[in-house]
């Protein structure tokens, strides 16, 4: 039937951001009634951020080992290596701490909660919860969502502690860059306010953004092996076009 | 009942651990590092012009950083910039006939204020003024003075370099 409609997919695309919508107004009015799961909370914070650490930090080294590489060798072009501390800061805080940590928070974290929570659909646990008066909203899905918002800025600092720490084992034990060229240039240039909060600011927005549409996509999956499989896919995809996109925004309002 | 602890556990150490990293990038890494030194006193100087010096811009004494650039406001009858600059309690020894010059680090780099030391046995105290002062070297100014007057005095600008020439006249110049 669809089929005769060209502009049906557009349409229920439209559908899905206004439901998507309207189920973060729902998980909002949940989160003061999931306060009574505080330890339900505390458990997703675990399996959202402190399982997540490993990869979070053993990315942010290479990027910011990468960073150093790169940095170092084009900044020597212009005989600019002293800037090396600064560059690799200014961008890991402003924009690669905060982009690449939410990326891998949905391919480590969005997943795996799209994939419990479409399961516990599949499987009819949700209607079960219902049934025992036990809203799914406040206990299922607002713990998660606040652990994701609660745990992304946390992981993007570690992330961020690592990267400079990578660019410094490049930049000056290896490359041979000063130690007090590349800390004094950074410190004398990077803001709290303005780099270091400013990230921390994308970094919530982009674990609320990332957590919203994992469990949108695990609370709303057709109940079948088949289409969780499907909504773990569209978790990965959507959220990191949404990340990117929502970065651009921010960059343009928070500059 | 023991998972759920280590959960608890888990998640303490993994909260306290972003926390430090925030703590070590907001404190170590920018311009919060630089204000650890703790007590300072005042200096004041005043610039014909002090260029795109900033507030927070470094001061240093051959080089090195003995504080920071605190308030640069203009001077209503004088029309001159007047320049705050805080000073680490820890570098009490500047004599107070030292120059103070607005430098730029590198051709392109952010400007700083440079204090050259003079020869007095007295030293600054919190609130005197640094009476010898370089206003910031104008790259514009510099190349128009060379495209106009061609070759007029290469001397002058090699005296400006090294920070010789003064705003005001000065009957002592800083040792160079």
């Amino acid at each position: 039937m669809s089929a005769m409609r060209p502009h049906a997919p557009f349409i229920a695309g439209l559908a899905q951001i206004g439901a998507c919508g309207i189920f973060l107004l729902q998980i909002l009015r949940a989160v003061p009634r999931s306060l009574r799961y505080a330890r339900e909370t505390v458990r997703q914070i675990f399996f959202v951020g402190a399982m997540s650490l490993v990869i979070i930090m053993t990315c942010g080294l290479f990027v910011g080992m990468v960073l150093g590489l790169q940095l170092y060798h084009t900044l020597s072009i212009f005989g600019g290596t002293a800037a090396l501390g600064t560059v690799v800061a200014l961008s890991l805080y402003r924009e690669l701490g905060p982009v690449v940590t939410a990326l891998l928070f949905a391919g480590r974290a969005g997943t795996s909660i799209t994939a419990e929570i479409g399961l516990m659909r599949a499987t009819d646990q949700l209607d079960a919860m219902e049934m025992m008066a036990v809203d799914p909203l406040a206990y299922v899905i607002a713990p998660r969502f606040l652990a994701g918002i609660v745990a992304m800025p946390l992981l993007a600092c570690t992330f961020n502690a690592l990267g400079i720490l990578g660019a410094h084992l490049v930049g000056v034990s290896w490359l041979g860059l000063d130690n007090g060229t590349f800390w004094s240039n950074m410190t004398s240039n990077v803001d709290v306010w303005d780099d270091v909060i400013n990230g921390v600011w994308k970094s919530l927005a982009f674990g609320a953004v990332v957590t919203l549409i994992a469990t949108f996509q695990g609370y709303t999956t057709p109940p079948t092996s088949e289409g969780v499989a499907y909504a773990t896919t569209r978790t990965v995809v959507y959220s990191s076009i949404a990340t990117l996109a929502l970065d651009f925004v921010m960059t343009a309002f928070l500059m | 009942m023991a998972q759920r602890q280590s959960f608890q556990i888990g998640t303490g150490a993994f909260i306290l651990l972003g926390f430090l990293a925030l703590g070590y990038l907001a404190t170590q890494t920018t311009s919060l590092a630089n204000y650890r030194q703790g007590d300072s006193y005042a200096l004041k100087a005043r610039f014909t012009n002090v260029g795109q010096l900033k507030l927070r811009a470094p001061v240093k004494v051959a080089g090195v950083r003995v504080g920071s650039v605190s308030d640069i406001k203009l001077e209503p009858d004088k029309l001159d910039a007047l320049v705050t600059l805080s000073i680490d309690k820890h570098y009490a020894q500047i004599p107070d006939d030292s120059a103070a010059a607005v430098f730029t680090s590198g051709l392109l780099g952010d400007q700083y204020v440079a204090l050259q030391p003079g020869g007095s046995p007295e030293m600054f105290k919190d609130g005197d003024e640094v009476v010898l002062t370089q206003s910031s070297m104008q790259l514009e100014e510099l190349i128009g003075k060379y495209l106009v007057g061609q070759g007029d005095k290469p001397a002058d600008k090699s005296a400006a370099d090294k920070g010789a020439a003064t705003d005001k006249p000065a009957d002592k110049k800083p040792q160079k």
